[in-house]
């Protein structure tokens, strides 16, 4: 009477196979619809064909949604993707739209995608034309800094690296003076090598500067100065002298109320009106400034949440132990602080990190600009797609190993267990 | 006898409310004063004034020669000098329990970290728990985590310690444990002022016993006295809830 019983252990025998066909040849179906452009199904009338995918992978889905079937993969696949019919549904949907775009970007960006050549008449193909950031790379990489000259930029970010990267194997103690170096004589040494003028290096005008190294240089720059400057407004913002307090409210509350190409567009531009006659700052001095302070009335409201985060007793802890304001902040507070914001701080950097491009209002190219560059130049019109997908994908990976680092951090310096 | 901590007419006013009034009290060195009264009643302001957590409006408090005011140049100092218990232990949870005690010792009073270490692993032991140095405050129970902020407080080698409701926030089992280390410290000879409402505790340390209601100090008298011959209504009536 009852031919079609409810899936359990006693028909997985029969159940199990056939659902796994029904599921696979719905999948197959797609997948050799999206790759090859043959329709399986096609001796179906059209309006069936077009779910029969969905429908038979419902029904495959339906078969095998044996619960305690005893097989550990499939209850581990039936919890998280087949729990019910609503769930079965979805899950064949993302599968299909997946398998289904496939295809299309794999053709893109590499089947039909050029990567011989020098000019744009090489792209031939319909994909996209990687000749273009393959012949502009340089540019991309270094802006307009003459070319005989890049390998100071190269050994500059080399000694950087190299740096970090044995500072990971060294002792504790080590460490710090690393550390030290990093932050207090490295940025100096890195820009003096960088910009020349000095121990028989030609001097390079920053308006030459440019591309990703820009990028990672105005970065670094902004980090490294916006964080402590960020830390001591948070601090004073919840100082007990009134000056001190109002002065960081204001300047939080003022640079934060304003966009920040406004910031650089002032710093460039109506900022060597204020300053007397004859006195001159770089451009990119004044934009690191204007991007550094920016990002620092962020930091500062980030670092604050953090602030207030901690209970009452740990303030009063220190205090009865005698340790002064300083003291207190520095060996107690902070260290909580910050480590209960570091997620913000993350967010807060990442965001300074995309924010660089919009240096471009005053004339300075690092790799978004110079790509908006490359892409008006007459032999390379049309370009934009492969340049800014390039832009994203670069931008992408330095953003995700900020990310990832500030995971781990997050996890190293955890004391709770 | 020299007087450690004196009061004399300390007033006090959260806002239009005031929570101590026309406090009078004076400690000599080693004697061990618990302080007792209902929630509210201003013992635990009390005793935050002594170390200046909270600051008073009227009157003067003079600890160990030197008197708590606006000006006072060398807080840090005095509070040095006084060790502090608090209710929910406050330790530093981002240090471990041996980094908890040293951190004071060698910042503060400028010890070497060797020195340091070896003070704060003698008060650990002390308060027997020098098997956790280690370990993070987390890690431990709260019975611990209290011996821990007690031998915290030892290392900065006070003269006096206040201890605000030490055992309120500890599981029932745990307040023994704590208590005897209290017991121990007493009988070591250190200056206390104890807020508590284990008065098996009061009756086996304390010289004196303060009852406080409403802000005011209404009875001061000897342990033993303060028991058995309560002299005052709300005291007894205190008492005879309590007990």
């Amino acid at each position: 009477m009852n031919i079609i019983s409810k899936p359990s252990k006693e028909n997985i025998k029969s159940y199990l196979p056939i659902g796994i066909t029904l599921v696979f040849l719905s999948l197959l179906d797609v997948f050799v619809n999206a790759f090859f452009n043959y329709n399986l199904l096609g001796f179906f009338p059209s309006q069936i064909s077009y779910f029969s995918p969905l429908v038979f992978g419902f029904i495959g889905l339906y078969l095998i949604r044996i619960e305690f079937s005893g097989i550990r993969s499939l209850d581990i696949l039936n919890k998280n993707i087949n729990s019910n019919n609503f769930n079965a549904f979805l899950t064949l949907l993302t599968l299909f739209i997946l398998i289904k775009s496939i295809p299309p970007l794999l053709n893109w960006f590499i089947l039909d995608a050029n990567f011989v050549g020098n000019t744009k008449e090489d792209c031939t193909g319909d994909g996209a034309c990687w000749v273009f950031i393959k012949v502009w790379f340089n540019r991309f990489m270094y802006g307009l800094y003459p070319d005989a000259e890049q390998w100071r930029i190269n050994t500059a970010f080399l000694i950087l690296f190299s740096i970090v990267g044995v500072s990971f194997f060294v002792s504790a103690k080590l460490k710090k003076y690393f550390i030290l170096f990093l932050i207090f004589i490295y940025p100096f040494l890195g820009i003096e090598l960088i910009s020349g003028g000095g121990f028989g290096l030609k001097y390079v005008e920053t308006a030459a500067w440019g591309g990703l190294s820009l990028t990672f240089i105005i970065s670094a720059f902004a980090i490294l100065f916006c964080f402590p400057i960020g830390v001591f407004l948070a601090l004073g913002r919840r100082s007990s002298l009134p000056a001190i307090r109002y002065i960081s409210i204001g300047f939080i509350e003022l640079w934060r109320g304003v966009p920040l190409i406004t910031v650089l567009f002032m710093s460039a531009v109506m900022f060597p009106m204020f300053l007397p006659d004859g006195t001159f700052i770089d451009k990119l001095i004044r934009v690191l400034i204007a991007i550094t302070l920016f990002e620092a009335a962020y930091m500062a409201e980030v670092v604050r949440g953090g602030l207030q985060a901690l209970p009452k007793g740990q303030y009063e802890a220190a205090k009865s132990l005698g340790m002064g304001y300083w003291r207190m902040n520095v060996l107690i507070i902070l260290p909580q602080a910050l480590k209960l914001v570091i997620p913000g701080i993350a967010n807060t950097l990442l965001a300074l990190v995309k924010d660089t491009p919009l240096i471009f209002v005053v004339g300075l190219m690092e790799l978004a600009g110079m790509i908006g560059l490359a892409k008006t130049n007459p032999k390379w019109l049309g370009m934009a797609m492969e340049g800014y997908v390039f832009a994203g994908l670069v931008f992408w990976v330095i953003c995700y190993a900020m990310s990832r680092y500030s995971q781990n951090l997050e996890k190293k310096l955890s004391t709770e267990r | 006898m020299g007087k450690i901590i004196e009061l004399k007419k300390v007033n006090k006013w959260f806002d239009k409310f005031q929570v101590l009034k026309d406090i009078d009290l004076e400690v000599a060195p080693q004697e061990k004063i618990v302080i007792c009264g209902p929630s509210g009643s201003g013992k635990s302001t009390l005793i935050r004034c002594i170390n200046r957590l909270e600051e008073h409006q009227e009157g003067n408090i003079i600890v160990d020669g030197t008197e708590l005011a606006e000006n006072t140049k060398n807080i840090e100092k005095i509070r040095a000098e006084v060790g502090m218990v608090f209710q929910q232990f406050n330790l530093f949870p981002h240090l471990s329990i041996l980094d908890n005690c040293t951190l004071a010792p060698i910042w503060v009073k400028k010890l070497p970290k060797k020195e340091a270490e070896e003070v704060a692993m003698k008060n650990l032991t002390r308060v027997q728990i020098d098997d956790q140095a280690f370990k993070f405050p987390g890690q431990l129970s709260g019975g611990q985590q209290q011996r821990a902020a007690i031998a915290r407080a030892l290392c900065m080698e006070p003269k006096i310690m206040l201890f605000d409701e030490p055992t309120s926030a500890l599981d029932p089992e745990m307040i023994k444990e704590v208590l005897d280390v209290m017991v121990d410290l007493a009988k070591g000879g250190m200056t206390m002022i104890v807020v508590t409402h284990e008065m098996g505790f009061a009756k086996e340390v304390a010289d004196y016993m303060i009852f406080m209601d409403e802000g005011k100090i209404v009875e001061r008298a000897k342990t033993k006295e303060f028991f058995e011959n309560p002299k005052s209504d709300r005291t007894k009536l205190f008492l005879s809830q309590i007990l």
